[in-house]
């Protein structure tokens, strides 16, 4: 479990409004009877084809950050040749800012294994696996009621993942549960053709599998009810604000960031400086511009942002916005995998570089190094960890760019120094902690 | 020896050529796994020639297997050039020789279809270089008279002293990379130690070959 | 015939061969890891692409039939 700097609880579940909306969190965690009374029975179909294509109608997207349509990754996988097929909910939740997956498996684990018994069946998978940081007590309970009522079809095995960054990648969660540690590796075949011990193999996010199975229970025109006609359906959010504990809610797609999130002057003086968007391979916005934004790719795709996998922070006005990117930079170089050449050389190089513009009287020149090295790592490396971060950090350089010549000229607008975005404490250093 | 005959010659010759080329090939692998250079030559000359000189070295050592066959003042089978311990002559030595020769044609069959075969396996086989070539020394100094006195003797000793000391280059590369767990973090302090000069040597992240 | 060229980052080591015999479509970068041409290689280049791709230490570089999505 992350031991998140500085200092957050655990989060909590927003209070709910909007239209149909909570749809994946209960108030308190449901055990099974209560699931069960609350959703009908689970809603095996007996015919593997009618489930995609409702998943497909539904337009249902990943929502572990990626965004890719499941009913294609379901398909891949039913019609792939093999006796054996795989299927991992994965619910290692490696992005420190990010909460919902760890929420929602405290409250509404039996909603998650239901998609995980339902994509098995629509899949023709064989073999069932979650993949967790820590299986907590509703999570192992859940499990064992379904096994005394004899719910599942497939028996889930639990994979412990180690607190790296990384984790949660697909390839790495696949070296992970073979056995080994979880480390990406380069897979030009896609898992859904050969990934866990060379069988076809499903992985989708436990939030997702939330959401497929009330798919399955209330059909995907319900589905559709909320979001966009691109992007349908709810997604879960982690947000941060000033004077606030991080809060875990759903929105619909397509809400607009403001209604989540405080845009700006709400008192004497502005509150908050600029919002970021997706986690720490997202992107930073600037405020005002972006106050009219909305939760939706097709609404942040313009300023090179994405929802990703639904955190939301709004950054106090006191605060450095370099310096608090500097530390996510130095975590991010740190969490590197060091297999791949550029991403190994240029990720701390990059780290060092914003640590110094982050500091009084940064030097000319480290600006430019930082945006030539960001080019020399995107797209090099086996995963997209580079391409990521890049992607944070060029967000940065472009909206913290006033405070960098504040800096230049050995200023800086920030009276707190506090770190605001949370961290964990401990970084890998032996090959133990990837295991 | 009375009544040698060119084909005697002929094998003794093409068999000192062989353990010359050998060593070269040994060496240059080494090379190649160092990414060292050969001094005006551009990079894949010490690839190519490591290459070259190991299918050069398999002509001489046929050669010097066939001579040895038709020469008839001693009885050699034919099959004793792979065969080990086949040839009633000197079974031992000669033995040594045939071991040493099959290793070679693995490490090159393999090293042909190295683009369709499974990287670890055939680097485990290349491995074997470091058997190989000390049992064809062994075969050399043990089969002939000549490599154990006079300057051939001299030529023997100072190919064993360039392995070893080849060998030890090579070690000494293995002990100096970094673990993969580590590489970030060796990384970090040796930019921080030159602090701020955009430092332009590299981190490799070395065999995890 | 459109074969790409692809690095396997985690196996490249840097040697540096394939930038020497494809020049035209592999050049290095500040710590001497490849930068490779994406786009499909001319057929005029495709005997030296297959050279680079053999010539590699490492086994590192291979040319792929279609367009490859990397793994996320």
């Amino acid at each position: 479990m992350h031991e998140s700097a500085p200092n957050y609880p655990a989060p909590r579940r927003a209070a709910q409004q909007g239209a149909g909306l909570p749809r994946l969190l209960p108030a308190t965690p449901e055990d099974l009877r209560a699931h069960l009374a609350r959703y009908g029975p689970l809603p095996y179909r007996e015919m593997p084809g009618l489930l995609i294509d409702d998943v497909e109608t539904a337009g249902l997207t990943g929502r572990g950050g990626a965004a890719f349509p499941v009913y294609r990754k379901l398909a891949a996988v039913a019609r792939a040749r093999g006796n054996r097929k795989v299927i991992v909910a994965n619910g290692a939740e490696s992005e420190p800012a990010s909460r919902k997956d760890e929420l929602l498996l405290r409250l509404a684990p039996n909603l998650v294994l239901d998609g995980l018994q339902l994509a098995a069946e629509a899949a023709g998978v064989t073999e069932a696996h979650l993949y967790l940081h820590a299986a907590g007590p509703e999570i192992l309970r859940a499990l064992a009621e379904r096994a005394a009522r004899r719910l599942d079809r497939i028996d889930v095995s639990i994979t412990q993942a180690p607190p790296r960054f990384l984790a949660g990648q697909e390839t790495a969660l696949i070296n992970r549960i073979g056995g080994g540690p979880a480390l990406p590796t380069f897979q030009p075949p896609r898992v859904t053709e050969r990934g866990l011990g060379g069988a076809p193999t499903l992985v989708q996010n436990v939030e997702t599998l939330a959401h497929l199975a009330l798919i399955a229970r209330y059909g995907p025109r319900w589905f559709r009810a909320a979001g966009t006609g691109s992007e349908p359906g709810s997604m879960l959010l982690t947000v941060y604000q000033p004077h606030s504990k991080p809060l875990v809610t759903e929105a619909e797609i397509g809400a607009p960031l403001a209604s989540m999130l405080p845009a700006g002057q709400t008192g004497p003086g502005p509150e908050v400086q600029a919002w970021l968007v997706g986690g720490y391979h997202g992107s930073w916005l600037p405020l005002p511009d972006a106050a009219g934004l909305r939760l939706s790719n097709e609404s942040l795709r313009p300023f090179g942002a994405a929802a990703g996998a639904g955190v939301l922070v709004a950054l106090p006005a006191g605060r450095c916005g370099l310096a608090e990117t500097a530390r996510v930079v130095r975590y991010l170089a740190a969490e590197s995998a060091g297999q791949c050449g550029p991403c190994l050389n240029g990720l701390p190089r990059i780290a060092t570089a914003l640590a110094e513009l982050a500091g009084p009287k940064p030097r000319r020149q480290v600006r430019e190094d930082a945006e030539r090295w960001a080019g020399l790592v995107t797209g090099r490396g086996a995963c997209h960890h580079p391409d990521g971060t890049v992607r944070f950090v060029r967000s940065a350089l472009t909206v913290f760019g006033p405070e960098i010549a504040r800096h230049a000229q050995g200023r800086c607008s920030a009276a707190n120094r506090e770190p605001f975005l949370p961290l964990p404490a401990s970084l890998p250093t032996r090959e133990e902690d990837w295991i | 020896m009375t009544g040698a005959t060119v084909f005697w010659y002929a094998s003794r010759a093409t068999g000192i050529v062989a353990l010359l080329l050998l060593t070269a090939v040994l060496v240059l692998g080494m090379v190649v796994n160092r990414q060292g250079r050969l001094p005006g030559l551009p990079r894949f000359a010490v690839t190519d020639l490591h290459r070259n000189l190991s299918l050069l070295s398999v002509a001489f050592i046929a050669v010097h297997v066939l001579t040895a066959v038709l020469d008839t003042y001693v009885s050699i089978p034919l099959a004793a050039g792979v065969v080990p311990f086949a040839s009633g002559y000197e079974r031992l030595w000669l033995g040594l020789g045939a071991i040493s020769f099959d290793l070679m044609l693995a490490m090159i069959v393999t090293s042909l279809v190295r683009g369709r075969l499974n990287r670890i396996l055939w680097r485990a086989i290349h491995l074997l270089a470091y058997l190989t070539w000390p049992v064809a020394f062994v075969h050399s100094i043990g089969a002939s008279k000549d490599l154990q006195q006079g300057w051939l003797l001299g030529l023997t000793v100072g190919c064993g002293i360039v392995v070893v000391a080849a060998v030890a280059w090579r070690l000494a590369g293995v002990a100096r990379q970094v673990p993969r767990a580590a590489r970030v973090a060796h990384m970090f302090a040796r930019h921080d130690a030159t602090s701020g000069q955009a430092a332009p040597r590299r981190t490799r992240q070395g065999a995890s070959r | 015939m459109a074969d790409t060229l692809r690095v396997n980052p985690i196996n490249c080591t840097g040697h540096g061969v394939c930038a020497e015999l494809l020049p035209e479509l592999v050049s290095l970068d500040e710590w001497g890891y490849p930068l490779v041409d994406p786009r499909p290689v001319p057929p005029a280049l495709d005997r030296d692409a297959r050279r680079a791709v053999a010539g590699c230490p490492a086994l590192a570089l291979r040319l792929t039939r279609a367009e490859e999505p990397a793994s996320r």
